[in-house]
């Protein structure tokens, strides 16, 4: 007999179907993401134990004591910062199905249009520095956005491929200014530019720390993306474009329109978040200029349930993978690619437990 | 014409972890199932076939590895996507991510490690003829069964019911369910040999192309297979010669920096990249050409109840 529809496990008299929900329980919303969580903690017990590393002690030197601290949880909100960021500009589009997969690049070309601001304006700069360089990186970031935008609705390229390519393209063509034309003159032939003078670097927010105001940023974003999604036109058509492509053609929204604006806004905030790294905590042009925030920020976009509160707390926790494996690196000795593996899995376990919105599990 | 033999030979080299990866999407892929996941797989393949043929010494004990490390993980991803009906962008996504951190965990004590390479199938006497004999009788195993499968793929896809079966889950799950045809199996096992092949694309480039395990040594090539199935409008023989023809371009590129030309190497280095962007832009322009070739059903989750 063949199996029957929806049946998900079976075993002796003992099955599990599927069975559609019509409604979604409020609190499921919010459960989901902490269930996710719990689980790629679980298993990263796990994996430790395979890696012959006490779990427990492991567990304390990977999420706990690295923001045992206030420096840790000032260099928790450094982290934070590029990956809300990112990730607020990521969520408008992925809520319309358009998939920005090349944050990365994008925040590399901002990264080397504020650079090159403030390597233009090197001790002769003054306090209208600061905001030339963020508006630099917001174009950076838009202009380097609308190629794949504009190869995706003139010639019907998908965007996924392209914006990841041109990650690739942005990030040798970061390496080929510090190698050739932004080289530090003074700096021994290291691959990287002059620092920055005063002028052109982030004030911290705290003396003595390297937590800056690009917090504000975040904030500014997140306002401006919840308003967006709950109290405009454009919010609705996103939503609308992402559940019902065909309702959203019938209403005569522009697929086009739509495409353009999530990936220039995408883009803009990624282009945003690399002028703040390279304002904020590196004070340089180097080869390379994050460590995948750009790919980070989409789980952190999936983990906050494309919701802006949501995102900021998501941002947060991935920030902790990133602190967590630079501190298993010193007090474990394990390598620093453990963070990615807990990413992947983090991800993984998101996506999983979203099915209990839209199913309930059924024994029958 | 020694000198041209080499060339061509070299260009097959660069080809084969294209065409297998490639190949291998192409079949998951016309089964409705987008599987991002290619580079992570390829670089799990790889480290796995490195570090087996490492401990080892033996590089075919390697190749298999790299095939098994590739259907593990797109075991996983066929869970998340058929039986927890996860969305498949963001679950191939995940895919790389775990991919890129787990091959570099892997292979922290493998960098720069010594291995046996990939032999040559040599024939006595034929491989030593000039042109032909490197040419078509002095190439590794997994060269062969690249090209040998893209045709069997092109058979089977083309002329038999297998391959009808195939096509009908990737159109429409829900008619072939409705003909009684088991939908998430035919899935499961598209997934699967995807897997494998992706997993051989990185075993060859850790076994045969760069005999060395490196992290993110896969530098892009899962996505340029992506786009690779795209390019050969999901067909394998026209998949074949854009793989040859990437591989003619990897090469060029390579050649050009080794010659000194007056370019920064990082501009050639790009050229991949920007040729993937191009390819991609000629072949997607004809909308109606994609719609009428791409799998309708591609990147849908399917339930029965839905």
């Amino acid at each position: 007999m063949p199996p029957k529809a929806g049946v998900i496990l079976a075993k002796r008299g003992f099955r599990l179907r599927l069975e559609a929900r019509t409604e979604t329980p409020r609190w499921l919303i919010y459960a989901t993401p902490l269930l996710a969580l719990a689980l790629t903690v679980l298993s990263g017990a796990g994996l430790f134990a395979l890696l012959g590393v006490d779990p427990l002690r492991a567990l304390y030197g990977f999420f706990i004591e690295p923001i045992s601290d206030l420096y840790g949880w000032t260099e928790l909100g450094v982290k934070a910062i590029p990956l809300a960021l990112i990730a607020l500009g990521l969520s408008l589009g992925f809520r319309a199905n358009v998939w920005n997969i090349g944050a990365e690049g994008q925040l590399t070309i901002g990264a080397i249009c504020a650079g090159g601001v403030a390597l233009a304006l090197w001790n002769s700069g003054g306090w209208w520095s600061l905001p030339l360089m963020a508006l630099a990186g917001l174009c950076g970031g838009i202009a380097y956005a609308a190629i794949p935008a504009l190869l995706r609705t003139q010639f019907n390229a998908n965007e996924i491929l392209t914006s990841l390519m041109l990650t690739y393209v942005a990030q040798l063509f970061l390496s080929y200014l510090v190698t050739g034309p932004l080289r530090d003159p003074d700096g021994f032939n290291f691959p990287q530019s002059r620092p920055f003078d005063a002028d052109a670097l982030m004030p911290p927010v705290l003396e003595g720390f390297r937590l800056h105001w690009g917090l504000l940023a975040v904030a500014v974003a997140a306002v401006a993306a919840q308003a967006v999604l709950t109290r405009s036109l454009l919010g609705y058509r996103l939503t609308v474009t992402g559940l019902a492509p065909a309702a959203a053609r019938f209403a005569g929204f522009s697929a086009p329109g739509i495409i353009w604006t999530c990936l220039l806004i995408g883009g803009g905030c990624a282009g945003l978040a690399g002028m703040l790294e390279v304002a904020g905590p590196i004070g340089q042009l180097m080869p390379t200029v994050s460590p995948g925030y750009g790919f980070t920020a989409i789980i952190v976009a999936f983990l906050g349930r494309l919701n802006p509160l949501g995102i900021c707390v998501a941002a947060l926790v991935l920030a902790l993978s990133y602190i967590g494996s630079e501190a298993a690196q010193v007090t474990l000795k394990l390598s620093a690619s453990v963070g990615t593996v807990f990413q992947g899995l983090l991800l993984f376990f998101v996506l999983a437990c979203d099915l209990l919105l839209l199913y309930r599990i059924r024994r029958e | 014409m020694d000198i041209a033999a080499s060339i061509l030979v070299a260009v097959m080299m660069a080809a084969t972890p294209l065409l297998l990866a490639a190949l291998g999407e192409l079949i998951t892929e016309k089964a409705g199932v987008l599987n991002l996941g290619i580079e992570g797989m390829m670089l799990v393949g790889a480290v796995c076939a490195f570090a087996v043929a490492y401990k080892t010494g033996n590089a075919y004990f390697g190749v298999v590895a790299g095939a098994l490390a590739g259907v593990t993980l797109a075991a996983f991803f066929a869970l998340l996507v058929l039986v927890l009906l996860t969305n498949q962008v963001a679950t191939g996504l995940a895919l790389t991510l775990f991919g890129i951190g787990l091959s570099a965990l892997i292979g922290k004590g493998l960098v720069g490690q010594p291995i046996p390479r990939l032999p040559l199938l040599s024939i006595p006497g034929i491989s030593d003829l000039p042109v032909v004999g490197p040419l078509l009788f002095g190439h590794d195993l997994l060269v062969y069964l690249s090209l040998a499968l893209t045709f069997l793929a092109h058979r089977i896809i083309t002329r038999t019911r297998l391959g009808l079966t195939l096509r009908a889950v990737g159109e429409s799950p829900h008619v072939a369910h409705g003909l009684g045809l088991s939908v998430r199996r035919v899935q499961l096992s598209a997934i699967l040999i995807g897997g494998a092949l992706s997993g051989l694309g990185g075993a060859y480039l850790s076994l045969a192309y760069t005999p060395m395990w490196a992290e993110n040594m896969t530098s892009g090539r899962g996505w340029i297979a992506l786009a690779l199935v795209v390019f050969g409008t999901w067909r394998p023989l026209r998949m074949l010669a854009g793989a040859y023809l990437f591989g003619a371009m990897t090469l060029a590129q390579l050649h050009l920096q080794g010659l000194g030309v007056p370019i920064p190497s990082q501009f050639l280095s790009m050229l991949p990249y920007l040729a993937t962007i191009l390819v991609l832009v000629l072949m997607s322009r004809d909308a109606v050409r994609i719609k009428l070739n791409a799998p309708a059903a591609l990147g849908k989750s399917f339930h029965p109840d839905r």
